[in-house]
């Protein structure tokens, strides 16, 4: 048996015989997903599994050992993951330390820095918050005006950030903050800071779904300590080039808003199927709503070669650097399309906005949320511009 | 196995990516065409195929072939797909060798000699109305003798007036509809009872009627076991669907790139028109298309390679998406060239032609969407 054989097998024991039924169930909302933290919400099973998972570094499967991940290869990393989604077992712990601050720290970040904040992500202890837009700084984000004066042994930070998602929640932020004001790229930090500091305000923003995870975040006069103890300092990379920091992260967000297009579900037509009804044939009982849901499961199951190849070819360093902002587009843009399909298929009853049946208009309210996905982290307008300047190379008007 | 291609098969893509655009490129095309070869191809040029080793891909090392996969036909057949190139390489060595690789050893030194040396040309004979329905092939082939009787018409034969050999496939029980009962046969044309009748398509290929008329072949005929032909069927369509997805991707790769060439380069209210947001836009948007396209087209050629039983499935998704994104490019490309692009003069029109012939060839767009959701149960 070859040694990837058998880390399957050992792999499958282990889920199998530690993963708590609850965490096996799958999940109903946003409300199920587990995010850690200093003050943490955890429901029966989440805390558990978020533990035993840490304890092995497979939070973060990837990472080395020494931040605590699990150091694991990229062949084996894919079948872990591989075998959770088999086994139907959900994320232990989600976050944006581990999908974004993590990445830039670990290309970024002294090694000071990478032992002082790493491992408690790894554990689930620190959630994090991303703080880039600002209310004028939307897709021209260096135009961010939130400034960080050098105040010695000190910053002081003032200014507004917003669609800060989950600042309310978060015990940390990495935040963008103008260094210098005579320069635009050049002159932007890549910041970290606790969020209890005192002059630092969070508010929720109600948005059309009715729910929201953003916030607007007001600082006035933060004093952000310049090191958090040796080599530790609270900017990521230099002093004026937290640009480069925030590009490269930004590539990041965007694979991952893009997903796999899919949500999970693996056909929408037949699950559609088995809820609409079927005609003597066993077909969808409506031609018109078939043909729409194969031509969505075709394009869901493209995505997702899609974005394999993308995984592939990006930890080969063989994909074009902008080829992120092509997945976001098209991520996005399919799943605002599936979204639509779900809301015909699921007819009146999914228009009820607050019923049992409609499980506190779950469908809408999901329906209403991806109409966000083409405008966060970048609009598709955005990334069309991108793509056909940087990768399409064509001229500037 | 990683989603892009190893260092083999990118050496591959080079010398085929070299070969097509040095040897069969749009101008060898326009060539042929307008001399109205009766083929639609040159088999000199078909000769260099074999001497490339292109028509052994698919054949075993065994027997005298290069002993690769469908990833690797694939990477040629783009290359096809991208130069327009007219030759016999997707009936004859990528759905023709797949079909004889599912037959018996006698069969396959019959014809594999031939194949690999770039004389022989093979054709199927599959469809028998206007649009791809092979659960319905009604066609006969009745016990005579020692071997069968084929009374029936095939259509959208491709290269069938070129070709030495048909791979046909007929009902030796049942009828329309059922799954058992089919039988593919290989077929020498110059058998006795058949006839065909070439017609030049769209793009200027060449794909024959054929009518057979009590045509008699023996049991050694047959590819397979008799009335157990779905299953050989179901590898060549496979095979040639895949194919056909990674042709078309060519055809839809070659358009876009001299479409952004030529909005890079006309000027237009003294502007650059490529510097427009609407065009960008829109070209960016073929550009993720096409890309997915690609994704999936590689991924049905890996998963085919591996025997995965979901390839199946993968393949479906390859036809018809590289269908839609070719569709999209070769459309955006006509249109963005503006008056040119109606012109005979200018490619992109050829490449128009090309991509829908290719969508008709082994099921469009919509035939592998409805597949799709039958696999998918619903």
């Amino acid at each position: 048996m070859s040694d990837l054989e058998s880390f399957r097998e050992e792999t499958v024991a282990w889920l199998e015989a530690n993963c708590p039924p609850e965490m096996r169930q799958p999940m109903v909302d946003e409300s199920d997903i587990c995010w850690g933290g200093k003050n943490p919400t955890f429901k029966p099973g989440q805390k558990e599994w978020m533990d035993k998972m840490a304890a092995k570094g497979w939070t973060v499967p990837d990472w080395p050992k020494e931040y605590g991940g699990g150091g694991l290869s990229r062949a084996e990393t894919k079948i872990l993951l591989q075998e959770m989604g088999r086994l139907k077992i959900r994320s232990p712990l989600s976050s944006f330390g581990i999908w974004m601050l993590g990445p830039a720290l670990l290309h970024f970040g002294s090694e000071e820095q990478k032992l002082h904040f790493l491992p408690p992500i790894a554990r689930g202890e620190v959630r994090w918050c991303q703080g880039y837009s600002e209310p004028g700084s939307g897709s021209d984000l260096a135009s961010l005006q939130t400034s960080a004066e050098d105040k010695g042994d000190h910053y002081l930070i003032n200014g507004q950030k917003i669609w800060t998602s989950y600042a309310d929640k978060a015990d940390w932020i990495f935040c963008l903050t103008r260094t210098d004001k005579t320069t635009k790229h050049k002159g932007i930090s890549f910041m970290l800071f606790d969020m209890t500091n005192e002059g630092v305000e969070t508010k929720p923003i109600v948005l059309i779904s009715g729910q929201s995870a953003f916030c607007e975040t007001f600082f006035t006069d933060v004093e952000v300590p310049k090191t958090y103890g040796e080599g530790v300092s609270s900017v990521v990379g230099e002093v004026n080039r937290g640009w480069d920091v925030a590009k490269y992260l930004l590539g990041h967000e965007r694979s991952m808003i893009s997903g796999d297009g899919s949500s999970g579900a693996t056909s929408l037509g037949s699950k559609f199927a088995d809820q609409y009804g079927r005609d003597e044939m066993g077909r969808l009982d409506d031609p018109m709503l078939r043909a729409q849901m194969a031509e969505m499961d075709i394009d869901v199951l493209a995505f997702r070669a899609m974005a394999e190849r993308f995984g592939d070819t990006f930890k080969a360093n063989l994909c074009h650097p902008a080829q992120p902002n092509m997945m976001k587009y098209a991520g996005t843009e399919i799943n605002k399309r599936r979204h639509e399909l779900i809301m015909s298929a699921g007819g009146s009853e999914v228009l009820e906005w607050e019923s049992d049946a409609s499980n506190g208009g779950l469908t809408a309210r999901g329906w209403l949320r991806t109409k966000a996905n083409s405008i966060e982290g970048g609009t598709s307008e955005v990334m069309l511009n991108v793509v056909s300047k940087q990768i399409l190379q064509l001229p500037n008007a | 196995m990683p989603l892009y291609l190893n260092d083999d098969q990118k050496m591959l893509q080079d010398s085929a990516a070299d070969f097509m655009k040095g040897e069969g490129n749009v101008a060898h095309f326009r060539e042929f065409r307008d001399k109205n070869c009766k083929d639609g191809f040159s088999h000199a040029l078909w000769k260099q195929f074999a001497e490339m080793g292109f028509t052994g891909i698919l054949v075993s090392e065994d027997e005298g072939g290069l002993g690769l996969g469908h990833t690797e036909a694939g990477v040629v057949l783009e290359e096809i797909g991208r130069n327009l190139t007219p030759s016999p390489f997707l009936t004859t060595a990528v759905a023709g060798v797949e079909a004889l690789n599912a037959g018996g050893k006698a069969l396959r030194d019959k014809y594999f000699p031939g194949i690999l040396s770039g004389d022989s040309v093979l054709a199927l004979a599959i469809d028998e109305g206007a649009k791809h329905r092979p659960d319905q092939i009604a066609m006969a082939a009745t016990r005579a003798g020692n071997g069968f009787k084929l009374d029936g018409k095939k259509q959208f034969v491709v290269q069938g007036g070129s070709a030495d050999t048909l791979i046909v496939a007929a009902r030796t029980s049942g009828s329309a509809g059922d799954d058992k009962g089919l039988t593919l046969f290989a077929v020498d044309t110059s058998v006795g009872g058949l006839s065909r009748d070439s017609v030049r398509l769209v793009d200027s290929a060449m794909a024959a009627h054929v009518e057979f008329d009590g045509v008699v072949v023996d049991a050694d005929a047959v590819i397979g076991e008799v009335d157990e032909g779905g299953a050989v069927l179901k590898r060549m369509l496979n095979a040639g669907r895949a194919g056909a997805a990674a042709e078309t991707l060519g055809v839809g790769a070659g358009a876009m790139d001299i479409t952004v060439d030529y909005i890079k380069g006309r000027k237009q209210f003294d502007t650059i028109i490529g510097s427009f947001q609407a065009l960008q836009h829109r070209t960016a948007h073929l550009y993720s298309e096409m890309e997915i396209a690609r994704a999936t087209v590689l991924k049905a050629q890996q998963m085919l390679d591996e025997g995965s039983s979901k390839a199946e499935m993968m393949v479906s998704v390859a036809k018809a998406k590289a269908g839609k994104a070719t569709s999209l490019s070769v459309k955006e490309g006509v249109q963005m060239h503006g008056g040119v692009g109606m012109t005979d003069e200018y490619d992109i029109g050829l490449y128009m032609k090309r991509d829908r012939a290719l969508a008709e060839f082994m099921g469009d767009t919509n035939y592998h969407t409805n597949l799709v959701a039958e696999m998918h149960g619903y």
